[in-house]
């Protein structure tokens, strides 16, 4: 006790200047490999080809095509984000209420751990074998319903198509985050609830999901920014034939199209707002929900 | 007719049994205590009585009005959990208020609602915190008071103290029973804590296995216990061996002592039987009246308990615990001394099996 | 009651459909590169194709590096923060979290205008710079993962304790992460390694971007150009995802077992 008190300050001691050591190569690694680049981005998005800085760049980002790339990812990102929610919700909700076997719960849980890490290029091959012109679904539907898939104007190079791929592992990231916080909801609040004369939908609306709010927020953001940035699907299931904020840039950077390093520059900077944006509003809500807990 | 009314009360888990054949009646007003082991069935009843758990057979009444398939939420029932449970996103106010809000009451007439309660359970000041910002004792009483709020016909209380230290327990169990009182309020309080149930009830009843095995006073089910479950349960207890001589007159044979208890006695003339003895009703040395049965012994054991010394006996037919008070300038009796000690016949406790 | 339970199996149901059926699409299709009959042709020819053994062999060493650069990165971090730095804890929590935010696309775009052949640190004008880039990458891609499981192993034992256990007998930092720390932690390891592994076998942005032909950019070319193979290869995809998954919980399982025991 009496030694650490006329003892320098805990940082510059020797010791502690070892332990940074330890430290060390992750901050470097990730200044290097996350910051620094992100960094790049974002200042050159404000400058022009001679290095000064201008706005022009981001000006670009109005013209009529890139508009609507971004206008689609948005709309297809808070659309799978939202579905993902609420479906994944209802799912995890049979699992953890609905008093179904326990053996399925597991093996329900396991399955969205797989199909949540099942994305990219296989996830598009498997809708493209399932839902495709010559799928198994759309000829099952042919062959036993008589229902023509495609002639009544469906296409998996679609938005429609993107959005029920992306279905498949935002619903199981859902599962997978919101089952511990409805396992948390204690019984007793259920039967206090009613034992004070609430009904199921009252204890819903009054408990159970301002309970549930700051998990529920914090997936949909999760999952904006999940579908947001994902490349490989679209381009895997889609080609290039579906302009989407993230298409558009992958193909600036390959060059193929336009050729503005800069308006990629905007881009990138762009598609950061956007889920850097998703996740403020998230920290904000959740912390407004939260005041009950500190 | 009482005005809660179980009658017949039955249920299963499946093959388990939990609850059989419980019936009881309560008053209005009453203060009902169930008593018993982990395990026995307290909470199950309780929970059919708050409409959570369907009976598998029987019927719940509550003021002449049979309420055995009505819903829990239309049932006018307050219930206290163990942990509290309260909302842990609505502050205290909101918590109180909730069943109020519920009933659509308007807001002016649950403002005065909350503030009755808050000052009855003593925590105006804090009505506006959430349940994480409260100690566990403060917590239990605004979950009182939510339960009160919408001024219940009934109010179940489960276990509400013993996430509770030692301290708050006895505080708070003051507190619940002034509440009660003021209020009238027909309750039932589950405990498994004898001492808790004794002090606070007006009857308690002494659950084991899924049966009521004896309602009463505390000062029946103390002094006057019907089996032999409720004796070793509610207090500590000695239990020695005797030969029932004459079942009818009340003769029995006590370590080669014949006495004449004068009471028809339950048990086959000819028998060994138990007696069981509480330590206070058994003296160090002879007792100056007349109907006393003096056993000689050795000193086992002795326990130095401050006020009170627990000392051990081993008499014929088994070991007595006895209590005699501390006197600061009489030092504990040591271990080996032979001593005698003296109960009286009216505290023989002869039990069915 | 038997109407919740009702619509629970519904909603059940109807998620299994929408699961299953895609699997049951790609498996099917798969096997149908034979006329009128179930063949494993698909499978045949792309096993034999050299492209494929040699994508995916690269592929499967690059995530093996991966995994142990991230550990090498990532339990040390771990490790002192817990002991020494409480105070690092949100920084590093907030950094970790970012490859969750900020798309990857985005961070490989960055890649490319930082170190490109003009730049102080040329690396995408050679073989194993670009390589080494990639591992990197990969390694920033998996940040989370592995961060979080090793952080949640390190909670549940007393690495204080255990430090000056083994500095009482003489053990110096790299003895103690070594031999103290890591085995404690490797079930946790193991289950950031084996996501690390799902993520980057098939992973295909980066790849292609930084134009290297690894097994995503196989893939995508796969999927341009043939009609059954592509089912043949998200068939396998699925088969390693599900065994790393299936690994995690085996390991889980197995650790809460020996702790159980201890
Ligand atoms: N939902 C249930 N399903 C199956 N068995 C149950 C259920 N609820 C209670 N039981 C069983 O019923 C028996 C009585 O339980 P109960 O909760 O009523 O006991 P208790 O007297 O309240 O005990 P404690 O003092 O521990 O709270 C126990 O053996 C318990 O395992
Ligand atoms: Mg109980």
């Amino acid at each position: 006790m009496t030694t650490s008190a006329v003892s320098l300050p805990a940082a510059l001691r020797p010791r502690q200047i070892l332990n940074w050591f330890g430290v060390a190569p992750f901050f470097i690694f990730a200044t290097l490999f996350l910051i620094l680049p992100t960094l790049n981005i974002v200042v050159g998005a404000f400058r022009n080809a001679q290095g000064e800085a201008t706005l022009e760049n981001l000006g670009k980002l109005l013209s009529p095509s890139i508009r609507s790339a971004f206008w689609i990812s948005i709309e297809l990102s808070l659309m799978t984000a939202v579905l993902g929610c609420l479906f994944g919700f209802l799912i995890a909700a049979a699992i953890t209420l609905g008093g179904l076997p326990r053996p399925l719960r597991n093996a329900i849980l396991t399955f969205s751990g797989v199909a949540s890490n099942f994305a990219g290029v296989p996830l598009a091959f498997a809708f493209i074998a399932t839902l495709g012109r010559l799928g198994f679904v759309t000829m099952l539907l042919r062959h036993w319903f008589g229902i023509n898939l495609y002639g009544s104007g469906f296409n998996i190079v679609s938005f429609l198509g993107l959005a029920l791929t992306y279905l498949y592992f935002q619903i199981p990231l859902m599962v997978l985050i919101i089952t511990p916080a409805l396992e948390g909801l204690r019984r007793e609040w259920r039967e206090a609830a009613e034992s004070l004369g609430a009904s199921g939908f009252q204890y819903w609306r009054m408990v159970a999901l301002p309970v549930l709010w700051p998990s529920l927020l914090g997936t949909l953001a999760l999952l904006f920014a999940n579908a947001f940035g994902a490349v490989a699907t679209a381009i895997a299931l889609t080609g290039s034939s579906l302009s989407i904020a993230p298409i558009v840039l992958f193909a600036q950077i390959r060059g193929d199209v336009l050729n503005d390093p800069h308006l990629g520059y905007a881009i990138a900077f762009a598609m950061i707002v956007l889920t850097a944006v998703a996740n403020g509003i998230y920290i904000l809500l959740r912390m407004r929900a939260e005041r009950w807990v500190k | 007719m009482a005005f809660l009314d179980i009658h017949q009360l039955q249920k299963s888990f499946g093959a388990l049994r939990v609850v059989k054949d419980f019936t009881l009646g309560i008053d209005k007003g009453e203060f009902v205590s169930f008593l018993g082991p982990s395990g026995c069935g307290k909470t199950t009843v309780l929970r059919m009585v708050a409409g959570f758990e369907t009976p598998t057979s029987g019927a719940i009444r509550i003021d002449g009005r049979d309420v055995t398939g009505l819903p829990a939420n239309r049932r006018k029932i307050g219930m206290v959990f163990q942990a509290y449970a309260l909302f842990p996103n609505l502050t205290v106010e909101e918590n109180i208020g909730f069943g109020l809000k519920v009933a659509g009451e308007d807001k002016a007439a649950i403002r005065k609602r909350v503030g009755e309660m808050l000052e009855l359970i003593g925590l105006s000041q804090l009505g506006g915190r959430y349940p994480f910002q409260l100690s566990g004792g403060q917590q239990q009483r605004v979950a009182l008071a939510r339960a009160l709020a919408p001024r219940p016909q009934v109010l179940l209380l489960d276990e509400p103290l013993s996430a509770l230290d030692a301290k708050i327990r006895v505080s708070l169990r003051e507190e619940i029973r002034r509440i009660q009182r003021d209020l009238g309020i027909t309750t039932i309080f589950v405990t498994h804590d004898q001492e808790e149930a004794l002090s606070m009830s007006d009857r308690v009843v002494v659950m084991h296995q899924g049966v009521a095995d004896q309602v009463g006073t505390p000062f029946e089910i103390y002094n006057r216990p019907a089996t032999r479950f409720v004796a070793q349960f509610v207090g500590t207890l000695n239990l020695i061996d005797a030969d029932l001589v004459d079942a009818a007159a009340g003769r029995i044979r006590l370590g080669g002592v014949p006495v004449a208890l004068n009471r028809s006695l339950p048990g086959q003339t000819g028998k060994r039987i138990s007696l069981a003895l509480r330590p206070e009703t058994v003296a160090l040395g002879r007792k100056d009246e007349g109907n006393a049965v003096v056993l000689a012994g050795t000193i086992t054991e002795v326990h130095f308990l401050g006020a009170v010394i627990r000392i051990r006996v081993a008499v014929e037919g088994g070991l007595v615990s006895l209590d005699t008070f501390n006197q600061p300038d009489r030092p504990p009796p040591s271990i080996g001394t032979p001593v005698e000690i003296s109960v009286s016949h009216r505290d023989l406790l002869v039990l069915a099996a | 009651m038997t109407g919740k339970r009702l619509w629970s199996w519904l909603a059940v149901v109807l998620g299994g459909l929408y699961f299953l059926l895609p699997l049951a699409g790609m498996v099917d299709f798969s096997m149908r590169m034979k006329r009128g009959e179930y063949s494993f042709e698909a499978y045949r020819l792309v096993l034999a194709d050299p492209q494929f053994q040699q994508t995916f062999g690269y592929s499967v060493g690059l995530a093996l590096l991966t995994i142990v650069l991230g550990i090498l990165i990532v339990v040390p971090t771990a490790y002192f923060v817990r002991l020494r730095f409480p105070g690092l804890r949100p920084i590093v929590e907030f950094i970790t979290l970012l490859p969750l935010v900020i798309p990857p696309i985005v961070i490989v775009f960055g890649y490319i205008r930082i170190y490109n052949t003009s730049s102080i640190l040329p690396l995408t004008g050679s073989w194993l710079g670009t390589n080494i880039l990639l591992l990197f990458g990969y390694a920033t891609l998996s940040l989370p993962y592995m961060y979080r499981s090793v952080d949640t192993g390190l909670r549940t034992i007393d690495i204080a304790s255990l430090t000056e256990a083994a500095q009482s007998l003489g053990a110096g930092w790299a003895r103690i992460l070594t031999v103290v720390i890591l085995p404690n932690v490797f079930v946790s390891v193991l289950s950031g390694a084996f996501l690390t592994f799902a993520i980057v076998i098939g992973e295909y942005v980066f790849a292609a971007l930084l134009n290297v032909n690894s097994f995503g950019p196989y893939m995508v070319w796969m999927g341009g150009n043939r009609a059954y193979e592509p089912s043949a290869l998200a068939v396998v995809a699925f088969a390693i995802t599900w065994a790393c998954m299936g690994l995690i919980q085996l390991f889980t399982r197995f650790s809460k077992f020996s702790t159980a025991r201890r």
